[in-house]
């Protein structure tokens, strides 16, 4: 399948490359999973995208969702790096905000990208106003980058006391190290994050740098070996905040990928849900050892500013907004001393996995009490790496490590494994909706990834969400949600303006270049798009706040007043904190700008069953599954062989080769016109 | 309906998932309770440093239930004393009803010192108080002689700042303004201390609203017995935990620089004692109450030896359970157990020695659980002055140090306080806000104590006056007696305090500690604190760690 509008979504995950097809000038799709290489993840890419017998010719855009970002910061594979800072600031990366991870337990650790002696120091320093208190030592800063090259260092970066205020030191030292060694990578934070706060700035440019020449170097191989195969058209990749940016911005900026694969995951679970009629979505992204929850509200992703990988690890740049707690197929059940059952974080991962895979882990996970119960079918389990489930070494290890523990039996155990991990899951949808303010009766749960589906009903019925959709492909998510992503840049100023004081047309010019250069990086992005729209936010606060609350602008800056501005925070101000502070001044912290570029849509409809499907073909027979306290014999149908409109009550398994969907007794569902599983209370 | 005590003492036994779950939905509440204040807190103590702390406490006893997990560790015990105090005075007033509020800083009654304002509210079920909410954050100024009332010569309360005791802040909802008035009257930043005031009632609506609905969701009567439940497992957990602990005495004893009167050291003596599934914790041979405000409280000190503890096992659930097994021994008029009017404004040096002397004494008894001493000082550091507009402005910050070795490894470099979970404002922000100007920020050298494992590495800050004239005012501890390792491992760099006048270096006159120097344009002060002690013999440290200390400088003398 191909033709010149072809579009292929590729997400690249631990053991497999999926990609999605789409020919919308056709209304056609196709799928295709290879398993992901580990080596060079471009060789998987290259296999995926040649194994539908495409003409790889007539591929316009290849859209890919990476984890060579995250998998670098994870694992500490990225480049040897240099730091150069302000005399006597050296060491702002490795002291942190002086905190800790854990509350108790005095054990932590934590080891900086950069080592110490890969951290120098030159004379320079620039004050809060933004004035120049010890003018740059250009020879310092020469000597400092020969010194940090000699040492082996593949990128330097620049991070100088409050260059956020004036960047011209950091400027001219980059023009220095650059005139010495021409193709280093070099980079300073006022340009990466011209954001107050140090610590935030330099740890986001350290990373940048330090992911700069693993990503890019992949980058290049991946469009090398694609245009070794014919390929002609444009690469574009998924940035951590859902949108998507071209492969020479994604080398120059790879932090920006740290969370590419999850979010392309969520605007796919976004335009599914809205195409669906509902607006209001909770994204539930289960996998083998971890459970990420995003909220989805008017059909916009919730984004947050930063993040922090691990521990000390901390980047600072808009992110959809994914909370992840250590509850997948693989967390391992166990009882402590005070006989508690808890569920994860500890993790059986893939390898060994589960009890019922047989490799070795004999400790309980929550996949073997859904085996046990009978959810997941043993003869046939998901993914195709395995050919059966060891029903018995499941039961074992529940016996063993839970049910003799805390005195029950077997079955109630492995029942009680799955609801506390459904409540720990329930637990994080609360925290993205409840304690934000959103009301769970307004929104509905969209499970995808493997596990998802087998609890998205208990979910629904915890958290008191709506109603649960089950994308037609939920294993592929991610790759869909790359075909659909716009493309988006975020800038961000910081300017300290105290409304009343604050001199409006010096803002609106700043605003007015924020857009202008955030308008002109997308448009020479070369790709079609249906509009580029522009949206201004404040970052603001009253005057000796410190945390501050995102106010938008609207798109035209030049026409904002200051008693909009005003009006504007009070709003939002008294949305969340139940009052305002009359009388208090008000400050504009930071300026936001996003761009973004709107990609042609396509119609979701193309999902949908096709041909002459019955639910009487669908059903694949029954057997017993256990749900609140008994066994029910029932039905099992082939989820892809369901017809639009179909009616199955539970209690009922809908099985598909990439998830399992467990319909509990009282609940229902229905085949909507796209072919998504709409999961509801029975009537 | 009734409080939760006694509706959990007619309880039938709970179902584990219920069990987990619940547990999950409490802390949940109180988390959000912490972050509401954080994120609409002025003062950067709280907004930036994360000094408070939030939780649901016992309708009778004020026991702690449940505490936020972000919350400052230290507040977990001495809250449970501040709701006593509360309930008692409710007591007296009669009269209690929805929406009432009740505030105090009384650091005897409820611990810790005056700058700590606690909001307590009950929680009505159908007209019975079925638990409290607290709120406690730290303001950046209660009056008194010193901006930030970090004041070494304090020798009574009344000198530090204002003295609140347990009074009623709101009735069925209705704030008093008159009591607010009296607050903000009492305060050299009234603006902030609104602002704080407004914060910390957010914190609580909010946890009126999850626990109504998670009481609604769940049944009044299924959450008491959680309550109940947990703490019994808690307890559960600790005596476990100590029954594998070889019985006997285990004696450590550790000093304060002086009580910032005169110079004499201040003792903290511990003797702990094992005895199969009990401990008891006896401070008698600790020194007197002093003159300066060095003494805490007994809750507080309780609270301390709680924290302490929770570090050695982290694995035990956070509540009052914890102290079950635990009898202390604390004679009322020493360093532990001070009385009114003694001042207590420098209580976090003290208590950060209890947790010291119960790392060394649990040490003995087991070396594989074994943390060796963090830094040991907050270092309170305090600038106040005037803007060019007359308006006063107020600088104050804690600082980090080097966390303890430990059998996993080195300890952290620059961590904070082990009573504490607060972050540093960023230097940035302090300079945008003040005019100062930070000269350096960055670790210091050989301050972690040598061993198999090194203690992590204390930090090195310098500051610099940009508009004078401000006054100094330093709070610091560890000047004379060095953090100790344990399990044969030495001991951390002593901290070190001074400040540049007119180009001269000066030390403070009693090492640690300074009030009333008065500092210009250009004049400078810089603390050096301590790192953490080390764990192990040196000579067993892996030669390849030794190389690296070299190369990165962080050891540059041998020997350290």
């Amino acid at each position: 399948m191909s033709g010149p509008a072809t579009i292929v979504g590729v997400d690249v995950g631990g053991t497999f490359t999926d990609l999605f097809f789409l020919d919308a000038g056709a209304g056609r799709y196709a799928t295709a999973k290879v398993a992901t290489t580990l080596e060079n993840q471009a060789n998987g890419i290259v296999q995926g995208v040649m194994s539908r017998g495409t003409e790889i010719g007539g591929i316009a855009t290849i859209v890919h969702g990476t984890t060579t970002a995250t998998n670098a910061l994870l694992e500490r594979k990225g480049a040897r790096i240099g730091l150069i800072a302000t005399r006597g600031f050296r060491d702002v990366l490795e002291m942190r905000r002086r905190d800790r991870p854990k509350t108790f337990g005095l054990t932590g650790s934590f080891e900086p990208v950069v080592p110490r002696h890969m951290r120098l120091e030159v004379t320079e320093r620039v004050l809060a106003d933004g004035s120049v208190h010890t003018p740059l030592d250009r020879d310092e800063v020469v000597a400092a980058a020969r010194q940090l090259v000699a040492e082996g260092a593949q990128a330097i970066c620049l991070c100088f006391i409050n260059s956020y205020a004036n960047d011209a030191h950091e400027r001219e030292a980059l023009d220095a190290v650059k005139a010495v060694f021409p193709d280093l990578y070099v980079q300073r934070s006022s340009e990466i994050l011209p954001e107050i706060r140090e610590f935030e700035r330099t740890s986001t440019t350290a990373l940048n740098a330090y992911l700069q020449p693993v990503v890019s170097r992949y980058f290049d191989r991946l469009e090398g070996s694609l245009r070794d195969q014919g390929f002609g058209g444009r690469v574009l990749i998924v940035q951590s905040n859902g949108g998507v940016m071209t492969v020479e911005t994604a080398s120059r900026l790879p932090v920006r990928t740290a969370l590419s694969g999850p979010a392309a995951g969520v605007i796919a679970a976004s335009a599914i849900a809205k195409a669906a009629g509902y607006p209001n979505v909770i994204t539930g992204d289960m996998g083998g050892t971890s459970f990420d929850v995003s909220l989805v509200a008017n059909g916009e992703a919730a984004v947050r500013a930063q993040t922090a990988i691990e521990f000390g690890l901390v980047i600072r740049t808009p992110m959809i907004d994914i909370h992840t707690i250590g509850a997948g197929g693989g967390s391992i059940a166990q009882v402590d001393a005070g006989g508690l059952l808890k569920v994860g974080p500890e993790s059986a991962g893939s390898n060994p996995g589960p009890a019922c895979y047989g490799l070795g882990n004999e400790h309980p996970t929550v996949t073997d009490a859904n085996v046990v119960m009978g959810r997941i079918n043993a003869e046939r389990p998901i993914g195709g790496k395995l050919k059966r489930l060891d029903v018995e070494a499941a039961r074992a290890a529940i016996e063993r490590h839970v049910a003799r523990p805390l005195g029950l039996d077997v079955m109630a155990a492995a029942e009680a494994i799955v609801d506390v991990a459904n409540a720990q899951m329930a637990g994080a949808i609360r925290l993205v909706s409840i304690e934000k303010g959103y009301d769970p009766r307004d929104f509905a749960g969209m499970p995808f990834g493997g596990g998802g589906a087998l609890h998205a009903g208990a979910l629904m019925l915890d958290v008191g969400l709506k109603c649960s959709i089950v994308p037609r492909f939920p294993g592929i998510t991610s790759a869909l949600g790359c075909v659909i992503a716009d493309m988006r840049q975020d800038a961000v100023q910081t300017v300290n303006l105290v409304l009343g004081s604050a001199d409006l047309s010096a803002l609106g010019e700043r605003l007015g270049t924020l857009a202008q250069d955030g308008r002109a990086l997308v448009e020479a992005s070369g790709v079609a798009f249906e509009s580029v729209d522009t949206l201004v936010e404040f970052d603001m606060a009253y005057v000796g706040q410190s945390h501050t609350i995102v106010v938008e602008a609207g798109a035209d800056p030049a026409s904002v007043t200051e008693a909009d501005i005003g009006a504007a925070f009070d709003r939002v101000y008294a949305d969340k904190y139940g009052q305002t502070l009359p009388g208090l001044a008000k400050r504009i912290i930071n300026l936001r700008v996003i761009t973004i570029g709107r990609r042609p849509k396509f119609d979701l409809m193309v999902l949908a069953p096709q041909g002459d499907v019955t639910v009487e073909g669908a059903r694949l027979g029954s057997r017993p599954v256990w749900f609140g306290g008994r066994w029910y014999e029932t039905a099992i149908y082939a989820r892809l062989d369901l017809p639009v409109g179909a009616v199955i009550e539970g209690p009922a398994i809908l099985e598909q080769p990439d998830t399992t969907i467990l319909v509990e007794p009282d609940l229902t569902t229905l085949v909507d016109p796209f072919g998504n599983i709409i999961l509801s209370r029975g009537t | 309906m009734q409080a939760a005590s006694a509706l959990a003492s007619q309880r039938r036994s709970i179902d584990p998932t219920t069990l987990a779950v619940l547990k999950g939905r409490l802390e949940e509440i109180a988390a959000e309770m912490d972050a509401t204040l954080v994120r609409s807190a002025f003062n950067p103590i709280i907004a930036e440093a994360h000094d408070c702390a939030h939780g649901l406490y016992d309708a009778e006893t004020g026991e702690t239930l449940v505490q936020g997990k972000n919350g400052l560790p230290v507040f977990v015990g001495t809250m449970a004393f501040a709701t006593k105090a509360v309930i008692e005075r409710a007591k007296r007033d009669g009269d209690l009803g929805p929406g009432d509020v009740y505030v105090m800083n009384d650091p005897y009654d409820g611990g810790t010192h005056i700058n700590d304002v606690k909001l307590l509210q009950p929680l009505f079920r159908d007209g019975q108080v079925f638990c409290w909410l607290a709120s406690v954050g730290h303001w950046l100024d209660m009056g008194g002689n010193v901006a930030g009332n970090y004041n070494p010569r304090a020798v009574e309360l009344a000198q530090e700042g204002f003295w609140l005791p347990v009074v009623k802040l709101a009735h069925r909802g209705v704030l008093r303004q008159d009591i607010i008035d009296i607050m903000l009257a009492n305060t050299r930043l009234p603006q902030m201390a609104f602002g704080d005031l407004q914060a910390q009632l957010n914190a609580l609506r909010v946890g009126q609203a999850r626990m109504t609905e998670l009481l609604d969701q769940t049944g009044d009567e299924t959450v008491a017995t959680v309550f109940a439940e947990l703490k019994e497992r808690a307890s559960r957990m600790m005596r476990h935990h100590f029954a594998a602990l070889p019985d006997g005495t285990y004696s450590a004893d550790d000093y304060l620089d002086n009580d910032g009167s005169s110079d004499e050291p201040i003792r903290i003596a511990l003797d702990l004692t094992i005895r199969g599934e009990e401990v008891t914790l006896d401070f008698s041979r600790s020194s007197p109450e002093c003159a300066g405000p060095l003494n805490t409280a007994r809750s507080t000190s309780i609270a301390s030896c709680y924290v302490a503890i929770k570090h050695l096992f982290p694995d035990v659930i956070a509540n009052s359970g914890v102290l079950e097994p635990i009898t202390f021994v604390m004679p009322e008029g020493s360093i532990v157990n001070v009385r009114a009017p003694r001042p207590t404004g420098g209580y976090t040096e003290t208590n950060l020695r209890i947790v010291d002397v119960v790392f060394q004494a649990f040490a003995q008894a087991t070396p594989e659980r074994a943390s060796a001493c963090a830094y040991g000082t907050i270092s309170a550091l305090a600038l106040a002055g005037r803007r060019p507009n007359g308006a006063r402005w107020v600088m104050f910050s804690f600082h980090g140090g080097g966390h303890g070795a430990h059998p996993a490894g080195d300890g952290l470099n620059h961590g904070n306080a082990p009573l504490s979970m607060a972050t540093m404002p960023p230097l940035e922000i302090t300079e945008a806000n003040y005019p100062v100007m930070y000269r350096q920020w960055a670790l210091r050298p050989d301050s972690g104590g040598p061993g198999q494992h090194r203690g992590g590495l204390g930090a090195i800050y310098e500051i610099e006056v940009l508009d004078g004239p401000v006054d100094l005012t330093l709070f610091c501890d560890r000047g004379k007696y060095p953090p100790p390792g344990v399990v044969g491992g030495g001991p951390a760099a002593r901290g070190r305090y001074t400040y540049v006048k007119d180009g001269v270096t000066h030390q403070l006159p009693l090492t640690t500690k300074v009030v009333g120097v008065s500092l210009n344009r250009g004049d400078r002060v810089r603390l050096e604190s301590p790192g953490g002690g080390g764990y192990g013999p040196p000579e067993r440290r892996d030669a390849a760690r030794v190389e690296r200390d070299r190369r990165d400088g962080y050891v540059m003398e041998a020997g350290r």
